[in-house]
């Protein structure tokens, strides 16, 4: 068991205008910790997992693992194990030398390897498909086997990098819940890399943002999703996304269309960016306290539906949860009201950061 | 009734491929047909097809010395081959899977190797084996005819080495393994048909080479096209006795390929089929 930290780490692909993939990663994984990676593609998660596992090179900063510097050391000594996207099994081997390849590298009795593997394919169902070729196994099969090939091999940190992704969404949600309590019950340090939000909110203890390789906020998903550091974290945790609105500040409030929100915190003069969550608004009757919207598209989820449209007398879009059995028609005009002041979220326009009471 | 036109056109494309396929193996057949007669049936016009099989011509060619010839092309074809996947596999590699800087260039110039027509170059070549004392000497076969698939096969196994998951490769490094053990462990089982496929390709480009063979050896390194060449002599052809030769010459590259044929269509058609 070991902690992951990052210090400063940044990886750099060099070129005539050099892309800083990961710029200047502080982050510090627990002993035990299921910590996720998330960002848009591009964001330089993938990047900071392999760089933790040796497989890009650090051009600055340093990891470690533990108490030992990893920075400049090969993955075959660092003691971790990784799941890959694409599961990387090998294709010539069964799925019982899948799994003992690493084991027998390290030399380990053959006894005692035959036991291990026996023991990680009870607990991933894989008893029965030891001596099939991976060709041989469905999607879901070939994903226990990724991870069955990590955990015989009882790293000190799981390297998880998109693995449900090539999953259909069923067997994502239940192969999801399978990991997060597979880790809990090994207790082994995890950083898994998605992209996919549900899975960064269900699965983490902490969740990490990233953008363009920088590092945007670091914290459990509940923190995360009632106090965004800032409008990318903001408009990126959340489905579907929280609504932003940059308007004028006139004494302490902002007009949303007609309705006059009080910002709950001191938010000086000129203008603010607000956030609203569509399920802090909702619909009312019509002369209520609140304001119009034109609807141009509903989207009907059953239980909940989202109400897409234009700020009557603005080009500003909101998105507004209603109930999903009786949800407004196409082109309609319908009156919306805001729950609880408390719940807008002030950003600077400039910089983009939370405006926090203080 | 479009099942039917479909039936229909399914059976006339099948005629066709038997017609076209038969056009092809005719003169196969005939030669092999051939072989089996005495002279005097081989050389009728119109051509026989009564005719009292026999193996003379076979025990002929045994006499005039062929398994010198052939057992020089064996050495030769073996061991040419042999020397290309041994250069060419860890070329292959380096090209596909540890690019550097110069990748472009370097393949660049195996290719341009290619462009020059053999006829151009023989005459430096001939000197040159004649001033190393290498004329009519296998080992100069051997190294031209290395030299000649080397760029071929580079090419042919770096883009099975391309189709080999990076992450694969990764995952490897993960396990614990050092780069040896990542070749020959993981990445050469993944690649073997293609390299099967490639070794196949050399097998059959030496075993038929003409070129060289006949203008840098004689009597002590001829290899089998060399031999064959003896039949077309002034006092006219011996058809029977020279396809009687020509299958015993085409036979072991007809085994091989056949033994073979399931690794190439899979070798070949590796980088088409995921």
């Amino acid at each position: 068991m070991a902690q992951v930290a990052y210090a400063g780490a940044s990886r750099v692909y060099p070129g005539t205008n050099s892309v800083r993939a990961v710029d200047g990663l502080d982050l510090c994984v627990g002993d035990g910790e299921f910590l996720v990676l998330v960002g848009p593609s591009g964001s330089g998660k993938s990047t900071a997992l392999r760089m933790a596992a040796g497989l890009e090179d650090v051009d600055e900063g340093s990891i470690s693992i533990g108490d030992r510097d990893v920075t400049h050391l090969p993955p075959k000594d660092r003691d971790i194990a990784m799941v890959f996207q694409s599961y990387a099994l090998y294709p010539h081997m069964s799925v019982r030398e899948n799994m003992a390849f690493s084991l027998k590298l390290r030399g380990m009795p053959k006894s005692e390897i035959g036991s291990k593997v026996e023991e990680a394919a009870s607990l991933l169902d894989l008893t029965q498909y030891l001596d099939r070729k991976p060709k041989a196994l469905s999607g879901g099969q070939r994903q226990r086997v990724a991870m069955g090939r990590a955990i015989v091999r009882e790293p000190s940190v799981f390297l998880m990098d998109e693995p449900l992704s090539n999953l259909d969404a069923k067997l994502r949600v239940e192969t999801r819940a399978n990991i997060a309590a597979l880790q809990r019950r090994l207790a082994t340090t995890t950083i898994y890399v998605t992209h996919d939000q549900v899975e960064a909110m269900t699965m983490g203890d902490r969740v990490a943002v990233l953008r363009d390789g920088v590092l945007q906020q670091c914290a459990s998903p509940r923190e995360l999703y009632d106090t965004p550091r800032n409008v990318f974290v903001a408009g990126f945790i959340g489905s579907p996304a929280m609504n932003l609105l940059t308007l004028p500040v006139d004494g302490g409030a902002v007009k949303l269309g007609e309705l006059e929100v009080r910002l709950p915190v001191p938010a000086g003069s000129g203008e603010v960016t607000i956030g609203v969550r569509p399920e802090s608004l909702s619909l009312v009757g019509v002369g209520e306290d609140g304001f119009d919207l034109q609807v141009e598209l509903v989207e009907e989820l059953g239980a909940d539906a989202y109400v897409h449209g234009t700020l009557a007398g603005h080009d500003d879009k909101l998105v507004v949860r209603a109930d999903g059995r009786t949800p407004p028609r196409l082109g309609e005009a319908v009156r919306v009201a805001l729950r609880d002041t408390g719940e807008v979220h002030v950003f600077d326009p400039e910089s983009g950061l939370r405006i926090d009471e203080d | 009734m479009t099942a039917r036109t479909n039936r229909l056109g399914g059976s006339a494309l099948t005629v066709l491929t038997w017609i076209v396929a038969l056009l092809f193996v005719f003169p196969v057949i005939w030669m092999v047909v051939t072989s089996f007669k005495h002279e005097v049936d081989a050389a009728t016009d119109p051509p026989t097809f009564a005719f009292t099989p026999t193996l003379e011509q076979f025990t002929a060619i045994l006499d005039r010395g062929f398994l010198p010839y052939l057992a020089n092309s064996a050495f030769v074809t073996v061991l040419s081959t042999l020397l290309v996947l041994l250069l060419g596999v860890p070329a292959a590699y380096a090209l596909s899977l540890a690019p550097v800087k110069q990748t472009s260039n370097a393949l660049g110039f195996f290719l341009s190797t290619k462009m020059l027509p053999i006829v151009a170059a023989i005459i430096p070549l001939y000197v040159i084996s004649q001033n190393l004392g290498m004329l009519d000497n296998v080992w100069a076969l051997i190294v031209l005819y290395a030299g000649m698939n080397l760029p071929l096969a580079v090419w042919m196994m770096r883009s099975f080495f391309l189709e080999v998951p990076t992450e694969m490769i990764e995952a490897a490094r993960v396990d614990g393994a050092k780069l040896p053990t990542v070749l020959y462990r993981v990445i050469l089982p993944v690649v073997a048909p293609g390299i099967a496929a490639t070794a196949l390709i050399c097998v059959i480009f030496s075993w038929t080479e003409f070129f060289y063979a006949v203008n840098l050896t004689a009597a002590q390194a001829g290899t089998v096209p060399v031999f064959l060449v003896g039949f077309i002599t002034s006092e006219g052809l011996f058809w029977a006795q020279l396809s009687a030769a020509a299958l015993l010459a085409s036979l072991p590259v007809m085994i091989v390929g056949w033994i073979a044929q399931n690794h190439l269509v899979r070798g070949l058609s590796m980088g088409a089929v995921k």
